[in-house]
């Protein structure tokens, strides 16, 4: 396959970073903040929302919104990597810590499903979301999150690639067995770490 | 057929850029030599690839604004705000430039003089790139079809086209424009957005089974696809073409 | 309805790159609900790859994801795809 031409003065919409120590290998920074959706914003409504823990459990969790909002939540900010290769920094989130979600959940589960309004869904290791690496977030830049974003409330899933922190998120379901989600099933890889480059299905 | 495509996977060619023309103050039209070019249908596009000397790549897809009996191919190009790719087409290109294009691509949103029946064009801003190559290749194949072109803009200064519009118009296509925003002193011309009730005015009535294509921003398509089911229009003689930003 | 959702159009060229011929005109039968449209015309939707739902149900018919030198196409929901070949 032949060279590709240079588009003289082209340079994009990357920004020079002296961070690179915290971009990952082949991504690039961004002020942005891309809108990236696998299917129409879902309007679900507060009085209607509720976040479930459920599947491998002693018992299952619901909160309503009114439930969810009186826990105890906390502001991140953390960096995030898109696999589309955009990584934007110091990203200022509120959110509930999935530790305090699963707070005396006995279980013999190792795998999480997230599963959303609109069907998507996408899977990480139980560990992967404990012990202060995820949260279930409502807040983004000091604001309520946006549903082009992901609100009323998405999960936040920092150290792994961004499809991995699912928007309109609904609940977790917990399992003994791994289910690999939506896009995982369709090309993504299945864990997902930006660091090693993870970015399709057998890398 | 006119330019039988290539058999096979398609390449990326390279466009050499000969002209950039001002339409709009956001607007602009980018002329292109494009050799081993296989020939195009009005109404396809192109992918436009931008390599950057570090190895970054950018692709977006632009409507082919020439119609298929010109030999140079034409982009007609709106400056995003924020775009990535569309500012440096139309502020840093200069003849003489060259960048890479593959196509012709799409066969769902073409119009060929072959086709039976009326046709409507119905654009919203730089959604009239395709129906504008429809319209020349009308005008450039002497063919006597019914062809009408139902024009949103923001107001007059953003009306892309506008002279030629005029000119096509004498020969034929009824071209009708609304501003949305603001109008010169004088209008008489539509002043709001598009809808049913315009549409039934400047349009084939259903019942002459017109072939529709409607192209623009999403919400504009939806809007106008919405409002022509409603008149009656068969879901399958309205073809759509949305544009958009395309995110990261 | 979302106004960054495209449709097939937006999709035209590495649809053709992998299947080598024109694919907008290809019809695609929704396994939701049975609705037949031209590729062109079904919603196209950019996340971490590209998702094509069906206009009349949302069900996801195909997902788009590609690097530089592959393309993996998932069929969740396309029963199938009628394509003329003969062009």
């Amino acid at each position: 396959m032949s060279e590709p031409i240079i588009a003289r003065g082209f340079r994009g919409r990357r920004r020079d970073d002296d961070r690179r120590d915290r971009i990952p290998p082949g991504q690039y920074a961004t002020d942005d903040f891309p809108v990236l959706s696998a299917g129409p914003t879902p309007h679900t409504p507060l009085d209607v929302w509720d976040f479930t823990i459920v599947g491998e459990v002693d018992e299952p969790r619901r909160w309503t919104w009114e439930e969810f909002r009186a826990l105890p939540s906390e502001e991140v900010t953390v960096d995030i990597h898109c696999v589309t290769k955009w990584s934007k920094l110091d990203t200022v989130w509120e959110g509930v810590s999935v530790d305090t979600l699963l707070d005396g959940v006995e279980t013999a589960a190792e795998h999480v499903v997230q599963f959303c309004d609109g069907g998507y869904t996408t899977n990480v290791p139980l560990e992967d979301v404990t012990g202060g690496k995820a949260w279930v977030a409502f807040g983004y830049g000091g604001e309520p999150l946006e549903p082009e974003h992901g609100g009323p409330a998405r999960m936040l899933v920092p150290h792994l690639y961004f499809w991995k922190s699912a928007k309109w998120v609904r609940g977790l379901h917990l399992s003994v067995t791994d289910e690999p989600g939506f896009w995982e099933v369709n090309g993504y890889h299945n864990y997902g770490d930006p660091w090693r480059e993870q970015r399709y299905w057998g890398d | 057929m006119a330019g039988a495509a290539v058999l096979g996977r398609l390449t990326w060619l390279v466009a050499d850029v000969v002209a950039l023309v001002p339409e709009t103050p956001r607007v602009k039209t980018i002329e292109f030599d494009v050799p081993g070019w296989p020939g195009h249908r009005a109404g396809q596009h192109v992918d436009v690839r931008l390599t950057a000397e570090d190895g970054y790549q950018a692709q977006r897809s632009y409507s082919i604004a020439s119609a298929p009996d010109e030999t140079r191919i034409e982009l007609t190009v709106e400056r995003l705000e924020d775009g990535e790719v569309s500012p440096y087409l139309t502020d840093e290109l200069r003849p003489g430039d060259r960048i890479e294009l593959r196509g012709p691509v799409g066969g769902y949103f073409v119009w060929e003089p072959s086709q039976d029946g009326p046709v409507l064009l119905v654009g919203g801003g730089s959604g009239v790139v395709p129906l504008m190559a429809m319209l020349r290749h009308r005008a450039a194949t002497g063919s006597d079809t019914d062809m009408r072109l139902l024009f949103s803009s923001r107001g007059w200064e953003d009306v892309i086209y506008r002279e030629e519009l005029e000119r096509l118009s004498g020969g034929g296509p009824q071209v009708v424009h609304t501003l949305t925003r603001s109008q010169p002193p004088g209008w008489t011309g539509y002043g709001r957005r598009i809808d049913a009730e315009m549409l039934a005015e400047v349009g084939p009535s259903a019942a002459e089974r017109p072939n529709v294509y409607v192209c623009g921003p999403t919400p504009f398509v939806e809007a106008v696809a919405q409002a022509l089911v409603g008149l009656g229009h068969e879901p399958g003689r309205v073809k759509t073409e949305r544009f958009g930003p395309t995110g990261g | 309805m979302d106004r960054l959702m495209l449709d097939g159009n937006a999709v035209a060229g590495v649809l053709e790159e992998v299947f080598t011929v024109e694919m907008t005109t290809a019809i695609g039968t929704c396994g939701g609900c049975g609705a037949t449209e031209p590729v062109g015309a079904i919603h196209v939707f950019k996340g971490a790859g590209f998702v094509l739902r069906c206009p009349h149900c949302d069900t996801a018919l195909v997902t788009i994801v590609k690097d530089d030198a592959r393309v993996w196409i998932g069929f969740p929901g396309m029963r199938r795809l009628l394509v003329d070949t003969s062009r």
